[in-house]
C-alpha cells in the first residue's frame, strides 16, 4: 500500500510537471527573464498547485491520521536563520543557471535527454556532499 | 542575450499545477508527509531504514513515468529544451543540491507545501530562491550577455 500509493503520487506529480511546462528549462528560465523573453506561465503553475494544496491539506488534516502511517508528520521547525536564507539563495543561483529544480528534473528524466541525466547526477552529488558537511558539523557540535 | 521565446500556456500550466497540488494532497492523505523533491531524493541517497527507500524509489519511478504517460495519451513527448551548455548544467545541478539541503527544501517542499501551510519559513525560503533566480538570469542574459 505504501509503495503503490507512492507510485501513484509520483505519477500524478510527474504528469503535472510534464503538462505544466515546469519540465522545460527554456520555459522556466524565461519565467525568470522578466527583462527579456518573459513567459509568465509558471505563475499559473504555482497558482494551481497552491490552490489545490491549500484546500486539500485542510480537508486531509481534519482526518484523525494518514492511511499507511500512525500520524501526520508536519515540519515543526519555525526558525528563520542564515542557513535557511543562505541555502535558499544558493538554490536560486543554481536554478537560475540550469533552469531545473529537483522536482522538475526527476520527471524530465523520462524524456531520455542526456542533459537531464547530467543535471540529476550533479544534483545527487551536491545533495550527498551537503549531507556529509551537515553530518560533520553535527558531530563537531556533539564533541565540542 | 540567449532567450528564445516560449509559448504562454496559462491553461495547461494551471492544470499541471492542480495535479502537482493533488500529488501533495495525496501524499499527505496516504503517508502524512510533505511532498518535497529534496526530501524524497536525499532520503534515497543517504542512510536510513531499507523499507524507507523502497517507497521513495517507487515515487521516483512514478515521476519519471509521468512524461511517458503524457506521451502515450497525447502522442507527443512534452517539450524539454535545454538552452544552456553541459558544463553549466552540471555546475547548476551541484549548486542546487547544496542549496536545497541547507535551505531544507525546494520549489515543491517550500514553494507549494510550505506556502499552503502558511509557514513563515517557507515564505522566506520561496521569496529568497525566486528573487535570486530572477537576479541570476538577469545577470547571465543581460549583464554578461551569454
Amino acid at each position: 500500500m505504501r509503495i503503490l500509493s507512492a507510485l501513484l503520487v509520483g505519477l500524478v506529480f510527474g504528469v503535472g510537471i510534464a503538462i505544466s511546462g515546469m519540465i522545460n528549462p527554456a520555459k522556466v528560465l524565461n519565467f525568470f527573464d522578466i527583462a527579456g523573453t518573459w513567459d509568465p506561465s509558471l505563475i499559473f503553475v504555482m497558482g494551481g498547485a497552491l490552490l489545490t494544496t491549500f484546500i486539500g491539506y485542510r480537508l486531509v488534516l481534519k482526518r484523525p491520521g494518514p492511511i499507511v502511517e500512525a500520524e501526520f508528520k508536519l515540519p515543526t521547525n519555525t526558525v528563520i536563520d542564515a542557513r535557511l536564507i543562505g541555502g535558499s539563495a544558493v538554490f536560486g543561483l543554481g536554478w537560475g543557471i540550469a533552469g531545473f529544480c529537483p522536482g522538475a528534473a526527476v520527471p524530465a528524466l523520462g524524456s531520455g535527454r542526456y542533459e537531464v541525466l547530467a543535471f540529476v547526477a550533479a544534483l545527487l552529488a551536491g545533495l550527498w556532499v551537503a549531507k556529509m558537511i551537515q553530518t560533520k558539523q553535527a558531530d563537531r557540535r556533539v564533541t565540542a | 542575450m540567449t532567450g528564445v521565446e516560449t509559448e504562454f500556456t496559462p491553461l495547461m500550466s494551471f492544470a499541471g499545477g492542480v495535479l502537482i497540488g493533488l500529488s501533495a494532497v495525496l501524499l499527505m492523505f496516504f503517508q502524512g508527509r510533505i511532498m518535497g523533491a529534496t526530501g524524497i531524493l536525499s532520503g534515497l541517497i543517504t542512510g536510513g531504514v531499507p523499507g524507507d527507500k523502497s517507497w521513495r524509489a517507487a515515487m521516483v519511478v512514478g515521476m519519471i513515468a509521468g512524461p511517458l504517460v503524457v506521451l502515450a495519451l497525447t502522442g507527443q513527448m512534452p517539450e524539454v529544451e535545454v538552452p544552456i551548455s553541459l558544463p553549466m548544467i552540471v555546475i547548476g545541478g551541484f549548486i542546487v543540491g547544496i542549496g536545497v539541503t541547507f535551505g531544507s527544501g525546494c520549489t515543491s517542499g517550500h514553494g507549494v507545501c510550505g506556502l499552503a501551510r502558511l509557514s513563515p519559513r517557507s515564505f522566506v525560503a520561496t521569496l529568497t530562491f525566486m528573487v535570486v533566480a530572477i537576479f541570476t538570469v538577469y545577470v547571465i542574459r543581460h549583464v554578461i550577455g551569454v
